[in-house]
């Protein structure tokens, strides 16, 4: 059986990256690729490099070999803060809400670009407020001061401002009640039908069959295995393999 | 012993305006230390390069407002060059080659204004000489102006960080440098900007102090040395606790000198520098982390 390929055309591709924490190797060339407005999963036991795998396509951790495409574009060795601006947004495991920054004043730094006119903000924080009303009663509030959920939903939120065309999502549901879970699976379902491709790396392994189309398990460092997500069942032998579950 | 209040009160006036000038060279320090982890070793250079452009600005133009201005923007342009050219290429390396670079700097500049202008003291004229009597004394209204015109800078940069589009991406910055980039924030300009507004800032007081005491190569070593411990007992890169740290110092100092004589007062500083270390090493004015 061929592996399933992305039904669309490919927004993100990443191919043979390797990359270095000082002098350990974390990633030994992982491939992958997101189609425009697709939810990838990406599953692996801890320390397999999903979350470096993360952190190299948005730039923040340098890739010594391979590339990186963005929208058919090699954006590997470009700054962090200029991907943002074309459409890469991060979502990073520990959230790393601005805590002293009010609620606002964390969607402001996703907001404050250039080229958004004041109609375009009023929607996007309105959108953002409709989706997370807790935010909206919070706003003046320092984002340090709200529940690990509420922070969740703000880097979330927080990420949308930028309106991005892929959200680098890791661990989101990490430590959350199952109330907040859900929430965060409906959010992720919105941005789907928004048109919002996902790359989501997660231990819920339920959910992220759920919520993707498709799935890579990664082992060592490296992608090992894609499936198409509905093929998949949590009992799975692939699972067990690399999950150990 | 009795209290020569007069004597007080005329302090506390002195202490306030010497504060709010050292709460204005410590404030771009600590901005700077707290946003871009620099301890700047120039920073007095900056001061005194500031109160030199004044000097030539008075000089040419005859105008104090003038000079003020311009030695605000041009050290600030310099500001942003040296940061460039110099501690840009250190991001990432271990924070002692910033504390070389700066203290390189500084060793530069004050050889500069040496060479270029000569070790006589140049004078500001103050833009205005009137007095008012404080007790028995003459009390030149211009002190005054220095404190109420560096509150107003520091008033202004506070609204700036606090309501500008560019003061929010200073302060997420300052919190989180990482997230602040994966949210578009160019990082290492802000960190430019920051270092040219710390710079304008010392530039600033130079000119504002230059009336008080002459202008020349080393003036800015005793308030640089000054600004550090303020940074210290303030909190490093608190800047509300900086101004409070300011004032406070500067209080101590001139009702110390009420008994012994101003040279000895500086003792109270350091006194003070070592008991917070002692005791509250993160800051006077900080809650203590738990």
């Amino acid at each position: 059986m061929s592996p399933p390929k992305p039904s669309v055309e490919p927004l993100v591709q990443v191919e043979d990256l390797h990359a270095y924490y000082g002098k350990s190797h974390i990633l030994h060339g992982v491939s992958l690729s997101v189609g425009r407005g697709e939810v990838v999963g990406l599953l692996g036991r801890n320390g397999v490099g999903k979350s470096t795998t993360l952190k190299s396509i948005i730039g923040l951790v340098a890739a010594r070999q391979g590339r990186v495409l963005f929208d058919g574009r090699a954006v590997t060795g470009v700054p962090a803060h200029k991907l943002a601006r074309i459409g890469i947004a991060y979502v990073p495991e520990d959230r790393r809400i601005f805590h002293l920054l009010t609620v606002i004043e964390n969607l402001r730094t996703g907001l404050d670009r250039d080229g958004v006119s004041e109609s375009r903000r009023r929607q996007l924080l309105d959108k953002a407020y409709a989706y997370f009303p807790v935010l909206a009663e919070r706003r003046n509030q320092p984002g340090g001061t709200l529940s690990g959920g509420e922070q969740q939903m703000l880097a979330i939120a927080r990420a949308m401002m930028l309106e991005p065309k892929i959200i680098l999502l890791d661990e989101p549901t990490e430590g959350l009640m199952p109330r907040m879970v859900s929430q965060i699976r409906q959010i992720i379902d919105v941005l789907h039908r928004d048109g919002v491709a996902i790359l989501l790396v997660e231990q819920n392994v339920p959910l992220t069959l759920e919520a993707s189309q498709r799935v890579y398990f990664m082992e060592k460092g490296e992608v090992r295995h894609q499936a198409v997500a509905s093929e998949l069942d949590v009992n799975d032998p692939v699972i067990h393999q690399f999950l150990g579950i | 012993m009795t209290i020569p209040w007069d004597l007080f009160a005329i302090q506390t006036v002195n202490g306030i305006v010497t504060g709010m000038i050292l709460a204005l060279v410590a404030s771009g320090l600590t901005l700077i230390f707290g946003i871009l982890n620099v301890v700047n070793f120039a920073h007095g250079e900056l001061f005194m390069l500031g109160a030199y452009v004044g000097v030539l600005v008075l000089a040419t133009t005859g105008s104090f407002w003038l000079a003020l201005v311009a030695a605000t923007i041009i050290v600030a342009l310099l500001g942003a060059a040296l940061q460039i050219v110099t501690l840009r290429p250190l991001v990432g390396r271990d924070p002692m080659t910033t504390i070389l670079a700066t203290f390189g700097i500084s060793l530069v500049l004050q050889n500069y204004a040496l060479w270029q202008f000569g070790p006589v003291a140049r004078k500001i004229q103050e833009p205005i000489t009137g007095h008012f009597t404080l007790f028995y004394l003459d009390y030149p209204w211009y002190r005054l102006m220095i404190a109420l015109l560096s509150a107003a800078i520091i008033g202004g940069f506070w609204l700036f960080l606090k309501y500008g589009k560019y003061g929010i991406w200073i302060r997420a910055t300052t919190q989180d440098r990482v997230m602040a980039e994966a949210m578009g924030i160019p990082v290492p300009w802000v960190h430019t900007a920051v270092f040219a507004i710390g710079a304008g800032m010392a530039a600033a007081s130079g000119v504002l102090f230059g009336p008080l005491v002459g202008v020349d190569h080393a003036m800015g070593l005793p308030w640089v040395l000054k600004a550090f411990i303020v940074v210290v007992v303030g909190g490093m890169g608190n800047l509300g606790g900086s101004i409070a740290a300011a004032i406070f110092i500067s209080l101590l100092e001139a009702y110390a000198s009420i008994w012994v004589s101003p040279s000895q007062a500086v003792i109270v500083s350091f006194v003070v520098l070592i008991l917070t270390l002692l005791f509250r090493p993160t800051g006077l004015f900080v809650p203590t982390p738990k």
